[in-house]
């Protein structure tokens, strides 16, 4: 049974249409990959499946609930999908304890202790155990993004969604975002990963999606898509990502 | 023959000291010292208004001037929400009373509360419960706007990180927007605090009893026996002695806050 299930989307800012008919199910222990260049609609395709932007049209499941139903709550359809942004979005304001544990006993209405333990668990999962009362300031762009993650992952969700989860970091800090997400997907967590990262696309994803222009160009395996690409968007894209001094 | 650069520095610095000497010296021969003396600093009659200048008046502005602030607080934060509500009338009833009660001067709310609308509603305030309301109302109106801009300085990632944990808009709005604009504004409040301080001394408008008296109307009362402006200096130092401290308050909080946030520069939204 697939997990996400997205018919005949379609979202416009204004005039722009960024999203112009996608479909897209995803399985249970999926790891999909979106690749494409920059206003592609990549983005927005991963944003609409949280409701962050509403669509247009067309039908997005999540675990058999229709997300764009009005009559959905969703706050509880959210519970079930973990979000990494770019910006990481740590709450500034509190430590990396409480980022973890916040949500848990607010929206979970999990015990304090309870959310404690959980916390710590996925503190040492991404390898911050000791940094639980550090703010987020303290922390490294590389820190601040794994506990993120730990943040999602605290929500026990059934899906996690990464939106270039390492872009806006220094690139000796990308491996260690990347080694999280792979062990990840090493436990069967199902993954969308919006990414530039061609080579963690390579070795980890199950299915690599091509957009531009708001549509899907091409997927299929990785080493299909990357390795082989049928389409000439999505050589011309790869060709330029891949060596970019060419 | 033309001065080097060091010289013209050294040469206009020195021709600045020279008029402060000048002005200084001026005002030391001309003051009649005596008289200034006696008529601003009658040491004798500044002792006479210790210890009720500090017991009495500087407690009671204290006190009004925390009620009315905790009013404002309040009410300015309803406010605040209610001009970034998606309902249009919650928006227009912020939005004019913040242009009104903005606009008017302390003194005619002051007047309105301690005599209109105990006439028109027949109801009859304790002073304090006077102060609070119109100390507030005037408050609640600059606070709720501080507050706005607050609010509207909280990244949106901020808010979308707490959505996508599963929170509703208004979990999100109390557990991390709120507290984190509080401390984007803390600065700012406090000096609407300070503007408070002094504000309180309207009070005099309401009709107060002797152990009522804040600190201005304390000095100019003293003033009456005494044909001496000495008092009103002394009230004055006791206004110092309140707001000095919190603008340093302010100025700490600002440094304090603008720390975390150049590190936050780092953070990209994309």
């Amino acid at each position: 049974m697939s997990v996400i299930e997205i018919s005949g989307l379609h979202k416009a800012f204004g005039p722009l249409q960024v999203l112009r008919g996608i479909d897209l199910s995803v399985e249970r222990g999926d790891v999909v990959c979106v690749i494409g260049p920059s206003g592609s609609g990549k983005s927005t395709l991963l944003r609409c499946v949280n409701l962050l932007e509403q669509p247009d049209s067309g039908t997005i499941l999540v675990g058999g609930t229709e997300l764009t139903d009005p009559d959905v709550d969703i706050d509880l359809a959210r519970r079930k999908l973990g979000m990494v942004f770019q910006g990481f979005n740590l709450f500034s304001h509190l430590s990396v304890l409480d980022n973890l544990t916040i949500a848990q006993r607010k929206v979970l209405r999990r015990s304090g202790s309870e959310a404690v333990e959980t916390a710590r668990r996925n503190l040492a999962k991404v390898g911050l155990a000791g940094k639980e009362s550090a703010v987020p300031s303290q922390l490294s762009g590389g820190q601040q993004q794994r506990a993120a993650i730990a943040r999602a992952l605290s929500m026990n969700p059934e899906v996690m969604l990464f939106d270039e989860p390492t872009s806006a970091l220094d690139p000796e800090l990308v491996g260690d975002v990347l080694g999280v997400m792979r062990q990840l997907a090493d436990e069967g967590m199902t993954m969308i990963v919006v990414t530039h990262e061609m080579q963690f696309a390579r070795e980890v994803a199950d299915r690599v999606l091509f957009m531009d222009g708001g549509v899907v160009v091409e997927q299929g395996p990785a080493e299909q898509v990357i390795g082989d690409p049928q389409e000439e968007r999505t050589r011309t894209f790869l060709a330029r990502v891949l060596n970019p001094l060419k | 023959m033309a001065l080097t650069r060091r010289q013209r520095r050294a040469a206009f610095r020195g021709a600045q000291y020279l008029l402060l000497v000048a002005v200084l010296l001026t005002l030391a021969f001309t003051a009649n010292w005596g008289e200034l003396q006696r008529g601003f600093f009658d040491l004798d009659v500044a002792a006479e208004q210790f210890p009720d200048i500090l017991s009495v008046a500087l407690v009671n502005t204290v006190v009004y001037t925390v009620v009315g602030f905790a009013f404002g607080a309040v009410l300015g934060l309803v406010l605040a929400l209610m001009r970034l509500s998606s309902v249009g009338p919650y928006r227009w009833i912020a939005a004019g009373y913040v242009e009104l009660f903005r606009g008017l001067p302390a003194l005619l709310v002051f007047i309105a509360f301690g005599f209109g609308v105990p006439i028109a509603f027949h109801i009859r305030f304790t002073t304090l419960s006077t102060v609070m309301l119109a100390l507030g109302l005037v408050g609640a109106a600059y606070i709720a706007e501080t507050l706005r801009s607050g609010i509207q300085a909280v990244p949106r990632g901020q808010v979308e990180a707490a959505r996508s944990l599963g929170m509703s808009q208004a979990r999100a709005m109390v557990s991390i927007v709120i507290p984190q604009a509080f401390r984007i504004v803390l600065p700012s409040l406090t000096n609407e605090l300070i503007l408070l301080v002094k504000d309180s001394s309207l009070v005099y408008l309401l009709g107060l009893t002797g152990a009522q008296y804040e600190l201005a109307k304390f000095g100019r009362d003293a003033m009456n026996t005494n044909p001496t402006l000495t008092p009103v200096v002394v009230s004055g130092l006791c206004y110092l002695v309140i707001t000095i401290p919190l603008s340093y308050l302010s100025r700490w909080l600002e440094r304090r806050g603008n720390a975390p946030k150049k590190d936050s520069a780092l953070e990209v939204q994309s």
